[in-house]
């Protein structure tokens, strides 16, 4: 790949494959698990890289891997050039701060028994930043940044609602100023009213911090609002990554357009004559994935190359990227009109 | 924004001196009278047992056949010499009560003791660890509950001789598989939980995630668990003297007392009667401790301070 100063985060073939076992004592194994499988993306500076796919499709594993939260199978991540696969412990550890994560679950991230003021700070403590009246301060203007009032220190995670203790999540992972956040599906615990609410605090916080998102999302309204661009994933791996706008406007892929084609529209009008494209089945399990494109089993469009080979993912356009073999095709890979309406639905 | 907001200045946070502390507990006391009563009451046993030679009016050991199988006082024939009366041999009755208190506390706490801190050792690592050590010692563990308890017991007793000392160690050793497992599924739990995978995506040592993140956590049902095995403890401790396995016969506890006085249960029912209240008084106070230490150690139970 082309060396680009503006690529924050690169992450090259990762794979992560969970093992299978059984028995107790003796436990051998049995299968594998590929939640992620051969993942390819670059991350640029400042921007917001949005992440969708169905539940199980290996998005937040993709997340935690490149925080190295979960050992990788196999892969490169290189963060502003350093390949985080050759450092030990310590040198990770020291690499840390400029990279957080937020949760999806705001309760459980939160450590019941620490105050308020003791979670924020805890990044602080942790690599020696200042003293403990410096930690305070510090503590007060992430609180502050955050909106949440300082006066509130003391209290515990179990006195705040839902979108309160996200934004303690959102304020512990900005205690050590870092570039590169990535977000677990911060929003979809929460209610409607304030999903909006964080996402426009992260958008806004963005802004002012300079920060780079990955962010993990299935919503794909509010992918569509907070990110620059869009990366589709289906049973661990990456479909389609493009633009936000052309991936919305002109998705390639056919799992891209039967996703974007089930986000309803907020106008009578419009949404009367909105067609669905309504996939048949389940995802197949990623322990036995399918041959060639994993997509095919689902796919209205599938042909037989789709099942004997693995499609490449290639760049189309510029910037779009897509694996399908269908693209180079004369038939193409969109759909025909000959789905539901969505008022047909109900 | 915040000029309207009260500021919480460093100094107000990290103040918390030992008289807030305990005015703090004193509050919490107030608001819980279960608690209230088996606090109190846990004090004044905890005393008992320590002053006993000085509460106590008379020299346990020491007989009166004359004197023998007296009632208590506000029974005729009774006198207050004996409030609670005399046993066959004419020993004072509250007297060896008194003393016998010393006797079930002490295998309570250091039986819990021993067993918490084995099973506590034991858990952490097999839950930290997981894998291969986890298996071996919940395999340990799983014998040890197949064992039948009180074949063990008897055997051990025959074998090591009847003493304080071995009374002990047994309960110590019998009772540590359950806080072993016990501690084992709340470190599963926690190691799992998303705070420590957001301690270690800030970086966070192994010390500091068992340190400060695992211990805390598990210190409060461990506390609870340890008083109601005391609670058991001075239970089984009873039913072991009761069948002649624990401290020897002179030793004056309370289930050798309820021994001798079963044989009497007809004719002269105090006998067996006192120290049956001593023993359900006690176990009542451990349970009631229990019951509010769980609440007061866990912040979402505790009701929001003022």
């Amino acid at each position: 790949m082309v060396a680009d100063s503006n690529i924050l985060v690169r992450v090259e073939n990762l794979k992560k494959y969970f093992p299978i076992t059984r028995g107790w004592l003796f436990s051998r194994q049995v299968g594998t698990v590929k939640a992620v499988d051969d993942v390819s993306l670059d991350i640029r500076q400042g921007e917001t890289l949005g992440v969708v796919g169905e539940s199980g499709c290996g998005k937040s594993t993709t997340g935690r891997a490149i925080l190295q939260l979960h050992k990788p199978t196999s892969w490169h991540v290189f963060f502003e050039d350093v390949d985080l696969t050759t450092l030990n412990a310590a040198e990770l550890r020291a690499l840390r701060p400029k990279m957080q994560m937020i949760f999806q679950d705001s309760v459980a991230a939160l450590n019941p028994r620490h105050s308020v003021g003791k979670i924020i700070g805890e990044p602080l403590v942790i690599h020696n930043v200042g003293t403990a009246r410096e930690v305070h301060e510090r503590v007060i203007e992430l609180m502050e940044m955050v909106g949440l009032k300082p006066a509130w220190i003391k209290r515990f995670p179990h006195e705040f609602s839902g979108g309160q203790r996200q934004r303690i999540n959102i304020a512990r992972a900005l205690a050590l100023n870092p570039n590169f956040i990535v977000c677990d599906e911060p929003i979809s615990a929460l209610d409607v009213s304030i999903q909006a609410q964080v996402v426009n605090l992260l958008k806004e916080l963005q802004k002012q911090l300079g920060l780079t998102y990955l962010f993990i999302a299935h919503d794909l309204s509010m992918v569509r609002h907070i990110s620059d661009r869009v990366a589709v994933m289906y049973l661990g791996k990456v479909m389609e990554l493009a633009n936000r706008n052309d991936l919305f406007r002109d998705p390639l892929h056919p799992y891209t357009q039967s996703l974007s084609s089930a986000v309803p529209v907020p106008m009578p009008k419009h949404e009367r004559r909105r067609r669905r494209f309504i996939l048949k089945g389940d995802p197949p399990s990623p322990s036995n994935p399918p041959s060639g494109c994993v997509f095919h089993t689902r796919c209205p469009l599938s042909v037989e190359m789709c099942v004997t080979t693995v499609p490449e993912f290639r760049e189309l356009r510029p910037d779009h990227f897509v694996a399908c073999h269908l693209t180079d095709t004369e038939t193409g890979s969109k759909i025909p009109e000959q789905t539901v309406l969505a008022s047909e639905l109900t | 924004m915040t000029a309207a907001t009260p500021q919480v200045g460093f100094d107000e946070f990290e103040e918390q001196t030992w008289q807030k502390r305990l005015a703090y507990v004193g509050r919490l006391l107030q608001r819980d009278r279960g608690g209230m009563l088996g606090f109190i009451l846990f004090i004044l046993i905890v005393l008992t047992a320590i002053f006993a030679p000085v509460i106590a009016p008379h020299d346990p050991l020491k007989q009166n056949l004359r004197a023998a199988k007296q009632p208590p006082a506000w029974q005729e024939g009774g006198s207050w010499e004996q409030p609670l009366g005399t046993d066959t041999l004419g020993r004072d009755m509250l007297s060896r009560i008194i003393f016998g208190t010393r006797v079930s506390l002490t295998v309570g706490f250091f039986g819990v003791l021993i067993a918490g801190t084995l099973g506590m050792v034991s858990g952490l690592v097999a839950g930290y660890v997981g894998g291969r050590v986890d298996g071996a010692i919940m395999g340990v563990v799983n014998i040890f509950l197949a064992i039948p308890y009180l074949v063990f017991v008897v055997v051990v007793a025959a074998i090591l001789g009847r003493n304080l000392l071995n009374v002990i160690l047994i309960f110590g050793i019998t009772d540590s598989p359950i806080f072993a497992r016990v501690t084992r599924g709340e470190v599963l739990r926690i190691r799992e939980s998303g705070y420590v995978e957001s301690a270690v995506s800030a970086g966070a040592s192994t010390g500091r995630i068992l340190f400060d993140h695992i211990l805390p956590n598990l210190i409060g049902p461990l506390i609870t668990l340890a008083t109601f095995e005391m609670s058991a403890m001075i239970f089984y401790e009873a039913g072991l003297s009761f069948l002649g396995l624990s401290v020897p016969p002179s030793v004056p506890s309370w289930g050798n007392m309820l021994q001798v006085g079963r044989q009497y249960l007809t004719i002269y029912p105090w006998i067996a009667t006192w120290p049956g209240v001593a023993i359900a008084i006690t176990a009542l106070t451990f349970n009631l401790l229990g019951d509010w230490l769980r609440d007061v150690l866990d912040p979402r139970l505790r009701r929001s301070r003022k």
